[in-house]
């Protein structure tokens, strides 16, 4: 079983980093047919790119990001204690196999460790799960989106309108270096740590799906058409689409603080799933 | 205007190009980025030999994917990373060694419009991400330096290529730096945004 694992994670991540989720690549197709130039330029490169790389088989970016995991995982799944040396080893081969570009410096001596491996790496974020099934997400996110994360405590008196424009002010200041048009996540409540995992957590989220509560489902909105209005556009170079979506999710927060964390992701918005069941087999899912 | 540029280009051809324009390059371009415009920069001012001469080439933002088959590399993706981290670098790199164009994606600020001004160079934009892309354009691997102290992404990666791009120039020799005119005017749009 562990083999089949460890091969099923080489697929997942060729399958992530070469072909783009049909959500996100609609949503570069409607920005294109919107835009005037220099942005058309811009989107018609990256979808003539994104062709491209599903035809060759090659990664839509060079930067295949540091390898992370989303693992749902069923307290009765029969191939728990298998995961963890699957998605090594899995990350291992198929920085070889696809290949990937090794991405993982070493803190102290500065040195790339050449297989995506290393002290907490490939990152797995764990949750346990009624059932006896396991959902294993990857979503390789490029550094140069990832710089451009944020967090903030904010104090509570300055309210929703706070954040918004706080978020509204860190997107423009951010303009053209996360590689827009992106998807920007936010994470609100919580503590310092919570509000970055769900920023983080709300770009697994499909391009136009909106949060289940409606007060911030419209707040998602409003933001998406006043990052939108600021002109900044794919690469910066100015446009109209500077944003695909905006997804936010929320936790209770302590009375004292108002965390709100950015996580952005570039036009690349790579994510896929596969599901696993108790007699190990294992497909795609969206 | 869109231009198909031979390299090396000299003075007069890069004062023809105008901030918008967009450029296909054909010739050498070398992959530098963070810790490369650090170590070339450091080798210069020690008065010691630099494998490639910068002022005859296009340095390129990019930490390439390549793999090697038999005795040759190849190369897989090689879009352009964040120009923005160079920021710390790219006057002093312009200013010791002559390069006339750069290449990244994201644009760059006022130091490195102010390099292009003095020294004549202008910075151009290849389409964050469009790896694949970029990877067609890209004949042959002529060499690598530094590859086994920076690794992959970091080291200097010698491309022969043709008709590299569409490349839109942000910063001209003109004074021009399109992306910081964005900016600004998206800072004056959001300032009068009231939730």
């Amino acid at each position: 079983m562990k083999d089949k694992l460890v091969d099923a994670i080489v697929d997942l991540m060729a399958d992530a980093v070469i072909d783009l989720p049909k959500d996100v690549e609609d949503a570069l197709k409607k920005a294109m047919e919107n835009e005037e130039e220099p942005a058309k330029t811009q989107l018609m490169a990256i979808l003539k790119n994104i062709e491209l790389a599903r035809q060759q088989k090659k990664p839509m970016c060079q930067d295949t990001g540091t390898p992370t995991f989303y693992v749902k995982v069923g307290v009765n799944f029969p191939y728990r204690n298998l995961i963890k040396d699957a998605i090594i080893e899995g990350v291992r081969k198929a920085t070889k196999e696809v290949p990937l570009r090794p991405n993982a410096v070493d803190i102290l001596s500065g040195k790339n460790s050449r297989d995506n491996t290393g002290r907490f790496i490939p990152y797995i974020n764990w949750e346990l799960v009624d059932g006896d099934e396991c959902i294993i997400t990857v979503m390789p996110k490029g550094g140069g989106s990832e710089n451009m994360s944020t967090l903030k405590m904010l104090k509570p008196g300055v309210g929703l309108k706070g954040v918004k424009k706080f978020v509204l002010e860190w997107m423009v200041e951010a303009a053209g270096n996360p590689c827009p048009p992106t998807v920007v996540g936010v994470g609100i409540g919580g503590g310092a740590d919570i509000a970055m995992k769900l920023a983080k957590k709300a770009l697994l989220r499909k391009v136009g799906e909106r949060h289940e509560e409606k007060e911030i489902a419209e707040m998602e909105e409003e933001l998406l058409k006043a990052i939108n209005s600021t002109g900044i556009g794919a690469m910066g170079l100015g446009g109209k689409t500077t944003v695909m979506d905006v997804h936010i999710e929320i936790a209770h927060r302590h009375p004292a603080s108002l965390p709100v964390a950015i996580a952005v992701q570039c036009w690349a918005n790579r994510r896929k799933s596969i599901k696993i069941d108790r007699e190990g087999r294992i497909w795609n899912i969206d | 205007m869109e231009y198909r540029l031979n390299l090396p280009v000299g003075e007069e051809e890069i004062l023809k190009i105008k901030a918008g324009d967009v450029i296909y390059i054909t010739g050498i371009i070398v992959t530098a980025r963070d810790e490369a415009h650090k170590k070339a920069i450091e080798l210069y001012d020690e008065g010691k030999e630099l494998p490639v001469d910068f002022s005859k080439v296009a340095v390129f933002h990019c930490g390439p994917i390549v793999k090697k088959e038999g005795d040759e590399w190849k190369v897989v993706a090689a879009g352009p990373t964040t120009s923005s981290r160079m920021e710390l670098f790219e006057y002093d790199f312009i200013k010791r060694f002559g390069t006339r164009i750069i290449i990244g994606k994201g644009g760059m600020g006022d130091k490195t419009a102010r390099a292009c001004r003095e020294f004549k160079a202008i910075y151009a934009a290849f389409t964050g991400g469009a790896a694949v892309l970029a990877a067609n354009a890209i004949k042959k691997v002529k060499n690598v330096y530094w590859l086994e102290e920076l690794g992959m992404p970091e080291a200097l990666w010698v491309f022969e290529v043709e008709d590299f791009g569409p490349l839109t120039v942000t910063i001209d020799a003109h004074g021009r730096n399109l992306t910081e005119e964005v900016k600004q005017k998206a800072r004056e749009i959001a300032g009068k945004i009231e939730f």
